[in-house]
């Protein structure tokens, strides 16, 4: 097995790990902005989009790159906004609309 | 600034603690939204985050052509916006949506991976990329369904015929069995095509037979197919930041996807492959002859402004309505008459996790007027009256006691054990799921036939001129 799958398992299995202890302690309530988030964050396949769109390549690779960059582009601008906008409506007892 | 000024290992050094930070972030994003109060600053951080990746992937010293990289980032901007400011009842689709485009985004850089080093794969290479692209595919086409269900584009109720688990399962096999094709032969001509095209058809199958009242744990499996997807693409490039990002992302889906299920006291397979809601024949039959107690808005009103603890059990039927708002106004009035009004949640009320917490903070319900449902339950013998709006299986008492229900074993909110329950309803026709509920014919509860809107409407008009 090739030196970097190791390490990348690696990476893979903590970075499990703590997804599973950080995001278990989300509150229920807010379930739907954290799916949202987390395809926010998901969206950083981006960069390895940009990458393949901009690089001389085949035609091939630099249109699939640049569609990659689109559809993921389009998650991370449209998942953080609709993030932040649930949140901003969760609010306390007394607390009027700011 | 003059980009080529820079050294390449400068520039490799620069990326590497740019793309660090950023997943830092991530996890710090995800640890400040486990409360409301810090969410939003966690959503600031992982923006911070997401900018820096993108700006320091310009300066990668490969790149040499950004026009159209630029458009696509523009066209994506332009796409994504109107996605994020689309209506609370329709996150739901929107997020499916999403999750198509994270994994077709994810499997055609899989795909582009593949054509470009075709001739220098190893077999480990070949393994990586045709399991990034098997599951990005079926994520994508399964994804895509799912959003067309959830917008009512296509049929809600499963799509099921004899033997359908045979078919979907020997589609999976071809696909796999290209797969393997591929590792001994890595440009066997077609077969990578093939692979691609039967991975889109299979996500097709796997999503089609479920039906609608299964979304909520289909979309959270979904989002746990996208994180596994891009975590592969991370093994394929070999980046750091996808692995991580992609394992995040995998395991929230994941997690989501457990608590679904629980809440429905179900299995992963029994969601996938049991074609829900067309075996409930045998519940219809005693439905005639019982007696039911109904109400008026007046008596509604009087019942409500009379007790000391009211608890609200909200369902998606509430949503479709639009009575959202005017169960707010209810609200109001009756915390001015000093009746403690909470809203018990169950984990599977709306079409997504946490669905129905988004769609009452829209309407301003304060969020700590919000309970889960097991607190809710330990209070239940305590409240006097439980209103039931637009919900239905998550409050039916058979789940607890009649083993040949569908839904036997569910967890419900036990409006059973409050003083009186009232059940706003249209008819007494059987929910979405097409199970008879007991609780209907109840002494203890009054159903509000009516639509739930114009009903709560009524109501609050009765509080308000009828009340001092």
């Amino acid at each position: 097995m090739p030196q970097g799958f190791i390490e990348n398992l690696y990476v893979f299995l903590l970075a499990g790990f703590l997804g599973f202890e950080v995001i278990r302690r989300v509150s229920p309530l807010l379930h739907t902005p954290l799916m949202a988030l987390t395809n926010a964050l998901d969206a950083i396949v981006v960069v390895a989009a940009i990458i393949i769109a901009a690089r001389r390549g085949t035609v091939l690779s630099e249109v699939l790159g640049a569609i990659a960059a689109f559809a993921a582009f389009s998650n991370m601008v449209g998942g953080f906004l609709i993030t932040d906008r649930m949140l901003r409506m969760f609010k306390l007892s007394g607390k009027k609309k700011a | 600034m003059n980009i080529t000024a820079l050294d390449p290992g400068t520039v490799q050094l620069l990326t590497d603690v740019a793309y660090i930070v950023a997943i830092a972030f991530f996890v710090l994003s995800l640890k400040w939204l486990s409360s409301p109060a810090t969410a939003r600053r966690g959503v600031l951080v992982g923006e911070i985050g997401a900018a820096l990746a993108v700006v320091t992937t310009f300066f990668n010293p490969e790149l040499v052509q950004f026009q159209w990289v630029l458009i696509a980032l523009f066209a994506g901007a332009i796409v994504g916006i109107p996605l994020g400011l689309v209506q609370m009842t329709a996150v739901p689709q929107r997020t499916a949506l999403s999750h198509a485009f994270g994994a077709l985004a994810a499997a055609l850089i899989g795909i582009s991976e593949y054509y470009l080093h075709l001739h220098e794969l190893t077999k480990f290479q070949v393994v990586e990329i045709s399991m990034e692209v098997i599951i990005g595919s079926l994520s994508f086409t399964g994804s895509l369904i799912a959003a067309g269900k959830l917008q009512e584009w296509l049929p809600q109720r499963p799509i099921v015929y004899k033997g359908q688990n045979y078919v979907s399962f020997t589609v999976l096999g071809l696909a796999l069995l290209s797969a393997v094709i591929l590792v001994f032969n890595p440009t066997a001509p077609f077969v990578f095509p093939a692979m691609v095209v039967i991975s889109l058809l299979f996500g097709v199958m796997l999503v089609t037979p479920i039906g609608g009242a299964d979304m909520p744990t289909v979309i959270a499996l979904l989002n746990s197919y996208v994180g596994l997807t891009a975590a592969l693409l991370g093994f394929v490039l070999n980046s750091k930041v996808l692995v991580v990002a992609g394992a995040l992302d995998g395991s929230s889906g994941f997690i989501l996807a457990v608590v679904m299920c629980k809440a429905m006291n179900r299995s992963f397979t029994n969601v996938l492959f049991g074609a829900f809601g067309q075996l409930q024949v045998s519940a219809h039959a005693q439905l005639e002859d019982r007696t039911v107690h109904t109400a008026t808005p007046e008596e509604a009103a009087a019942i409500l402004s009379a007790a000391n603890t009211v608890l609200v059990v909200p369902g998606y039927g509430m949503a479709v309505a639009q009575a959202q708002h005017k169960v707010r106004e209810m609200l109001d009035v009756l915390l001015k008459k000093g009746v403690d009004v909470k809203f018990g949640i169950h984990p599977v009320a709306g079409r997504m996790p946490g669905h129905m917490n988004v769609l009452l903070a829209e309407a301003d319900v304060p969020y700590d007027r919000l309970v889960e449902m097991d607190a809710a339950n330990s209070e239940m013998p305590q409240t006097d009256v439980a209103l039931v709006i637009g919900a239905n299986d998550v409050t039916n008492p058979a789940a607890k006691t009649d083993e040949g229900s569908p839904i036997y074993g569910m967890p419900i909110i036990e409006v059973d054990h409050a003083r009186t329950v009232m059940v706003i309803k249209r008819s007494l026709n059987p929910g979405f799921a097409g199970i008879d509920n007991p609780l209907y014919y109840e002494d203890k509860t009054l159903m509000l036939f009516g639509d739930a809107k114009a009903f709560v409407s009524s109501v609050v008009k009765e509080l308000t001129g009828g009340g001092e």
